[in-house]
């Protein structure tokens, strides 16, 4: 009998907030949608990143970098601009956890040559300018680490052009000290090119990994 | 034409006289200089107080950079005239180290610096002249607690003549009378507070009156609306009607969202970091005496848009908007605002909110708002038009719809 009186009572905490409004994240998150498309999938063409299955820290700190300009885009500044760090956090933790298929890559168009420098540098880096491989932090499948480094794979070119691009000339800035601005401004521009046309190029496999090894540089968006 | 020279040059040393009497007086001139600060028994009340009012004025929303430290300024506030950067209040050399609260309560109520320097009214003294004593001095005890940062003052970006500081005692002459609030006691305690809120730390004229050539706020007993230069939107008339009644423009004032509204754009940064965190009683006053201000007069268009344009609109309304606000524009309560009597409509602000969309802020009472996705990347300029030619056209709405070039001119806005 007082199981059944509970059972109603909590029941009312399920009511929807007004009529015909749906609850739940997928209506609140209506307008990342427009962009990022349905469960923040991405295709091939456009500047939206895919957020779907990225590592949910990741995903809140970029938010959390967008309100407070450290990331500069007009559409994200002003979307976010009145949130507060809890609503950010559920947001990313809604994002994080969908898990929808990614489109077939694009391979550039770009010389053999080209290809094979940019997957050099991806796998092994260039130990003597103090530049890691991207595997080095990014996951040894590309696909990102828990709980806060982005996959680098089924990403637009363009995307990955412009956010290299950003850290090289500061518009774009994450906590300090800022590991990728360092990476970035230490790859020539050949090299920017190079590695975006591989790794654009790459199927997208499996999901973040777990946090084993440490990371070769520090990275203050991380620590 | 000789004859006419004595005369030309005595007009003319008359006026540079005159011209240097004005910049003298306003010199000299130091009203409330005769006001001192009233200790207070408790100090720890003061500060809290402080914080209060500064909260009620949102200090910093200019005085903060994005994503800087609290208070140490540096933020950038476009106008007309140019750039002009807030200034650092923490208790650093660089801020308000050296300031007493005297200082600071010349600043306040007539809008000097510490060295007798006028200020730009972009800081907003026309409204904070308002403000007893008593709550300056709370606002300055709050201030000195604050962690002093190191950031020195940025110095504006004005055009020419707008720069020249003493140009000021002019602006000031025409423009700015000092003064405390003054109670209308048959008004009533509640209607008092509203008004001493609004009119001083809210300075809700700032933005809702008119501004003329000279960046001069037309008028704060009637907040007749205003485009806010430069950046796109629209501060809507206040009075009757324009949040509903006391309890709906409360609600809306103090989360963010009501029965049939909700706030946006500049408004949604006001009440996130201004007006959720005043009690309710505080925003009902503000509340209570803004919807007794004289309504304003919206002209009703005469006429409708072209049949295909409605048609073209409906349709798009149908497939894009029609399954949060609904099929007659009813919207959902605290949810997805009305369109019906919407003060957006016919305003730059419908048309920036289809743009760009946007989320209320998340608040106390609306902690997890609803958000309107941007339809920049989905609708052309004339679908934008035209959806809201037909959502200013139904429902009863009688709003003028916008030019594709009006749509157009808002794209590469923030």
């Amino acid at each position: 009998m007082h199981r059944l009186l509970a059972l109603l009572i909590l029941s009312f905490a399920l009511l929807p907030p007004a009529h015909g409004t749906p609850d739940g994240m997928k209506a609140r998150t209506a307008a990342c949608v427009a962009c990022h498309g349905a469960e923040g999938r991405a295709t091939g063409a456009g500047y939206f990143p895919r957020i779907a299955g990225k590592p949910q820290g990741y995903l809140y700190d970029q938010l959390i970098n967008f309100r407070d300009g450290r990331r500069v885009n007009a559409s994200m500044n002003h979307l976010v601009a009145n949130l507060s760090d809890a609503y950010l956090a559920e947001m990313a933790r809604y994002f994080a956890a969908q898990h929808p298929p990614h489109a077939t890559p694009t391979v550039a168009a770009v010389p053999a040559s080209t290809l094979a420098r940019g997957r050099q540098l991806a796998l092994q880096g260039a130990p003597a300018r103090k530049i890691p491989a991207c595997v080095a932090c990014h996951g040894q499948g590309l696909m990102g680490v828990e709980p806060a480094i982005p996959g680098l794979l089924g990403l637009p070119r363009d995307y990955l052009n412009l956010q290299l691009g950003a850290w090289r000339s500061g518009v774009r800035k994450a906590a300090a000290p800022d590991c990728m601005s360092h990476v970035a401004r230490s790859l020539t521009a050949d090299e920017v090119v190079a590695v975006t046309a591989w790794l654009s190029g790459q199927p997208p496999l499996g999901t973040p990994e777990p946090a084993t090894a440490p990371l070769p540089l520090p990275c203050g968006g991380v620590q | 034409m000789k004859r006419l020279m004595p005369g030309v040059g005595l007009l003319v040393a008359l006026l540079v006289a005159l011209l240097g009497a004005v910049f003298l007086f306003q010199l000299w001139w130091e009203p409330g200089s005769d006001q001192r600060a009233v200790p207070v028994a408790y100090r720890g009340e003061q500060v809290r107080q402080g914080a209060y009012l500064a909260r009620a004025g949102n200090c910093m929303a200019c005085h903060t950079a994005r994503g800087g430290a609290a208070y140490a300024g540096g933020r950038a506030i476009a106008t007309p005239f140019g750039t002009m950067y807030g200034p650092n209040l923490t208790p650093d050399s660089t801020g308000l180290g050296a300031w007493s609260a005297d200082d600071f309560w010349r600043a306040v109520h007539n809008g000097k610096s510490k060295d007798g320097r006028f200020l730009y009214p972009a800081f907003p003294y026309p409204n904070y002249t308002r403000v007893t004593r008593a709550d300056s001095d709370a606002l300055y005890a709050f201030l000195r607690t604050l962690a002093p940062v190191k950031q020195p003052n940025r110095e504006h970006a004005l055009r020419f003549p707008y720069n020249q500081r003493p140009l000021l005692a002019f602006w000031r002459t025409l423009y700015f009378s000092a003064g405390e609030y003054v109670p209308e006691p048959a008004r009533g305690a509640l209607w008092n507070r509203g008004a001493y809120l609004a009119q001083g730390l809210g300075h809700c004229s700032a933005c809702h009156a008119p501004r003329n050539a000279l960046g001069a706020s037309l008028g704060e007993k009637r907040l007749g609306g205003a485009d806010l230069a430069g950046s796109g939107w629209h501060a809507p008339a206040l009075g009757p009607g324009a949040g509903g009644d006391v309890a709906d423009l409360t609600e809306l004032l103090h989360t963010g969202v009501s029965a049939r509204k909700a706030v946006a754009g500049p408004m949604a940064e006001v009440v996130g970091r201004s007006l959720q965190h005043l009690t309710a009683d505080d925003v009902g006053a503000m509340a209570h005496y803004l919807v007794s201000l004289p309504a304003v007069a919206v002209g009703g268009e005469g006429l409708l848009p072209p049949a295909p344009v409605l048609r073209q609109g409906g349709k798009l309304y149908t497939a894009h908007c029609a399954s949060c606000h609904g099929d007659q524009g009813e919207g959902s309560a605290r949810s997805y605002p009305a369109l019906v009597g919407s003060n957006a409509l016919g305003t730059s602000n419908a048309i920036r909110l289809v743009l760009g969309g946007g989320y209320a802020p998340s608040t106390a009472g609306n902690p997890r708002p609803y958000g309107m996705p941007p339809f920049a990347q989905v609708l052309s300029d004339a679908e934008v038009a035209a959806v809201l030619a037909y959502a200013g056209a139904s429902w009863g709405n009688r709003a003028p719809a916008p030019a594709a070039y009006e749509v157009e001119r808002l794209r590469t806005g923030e």
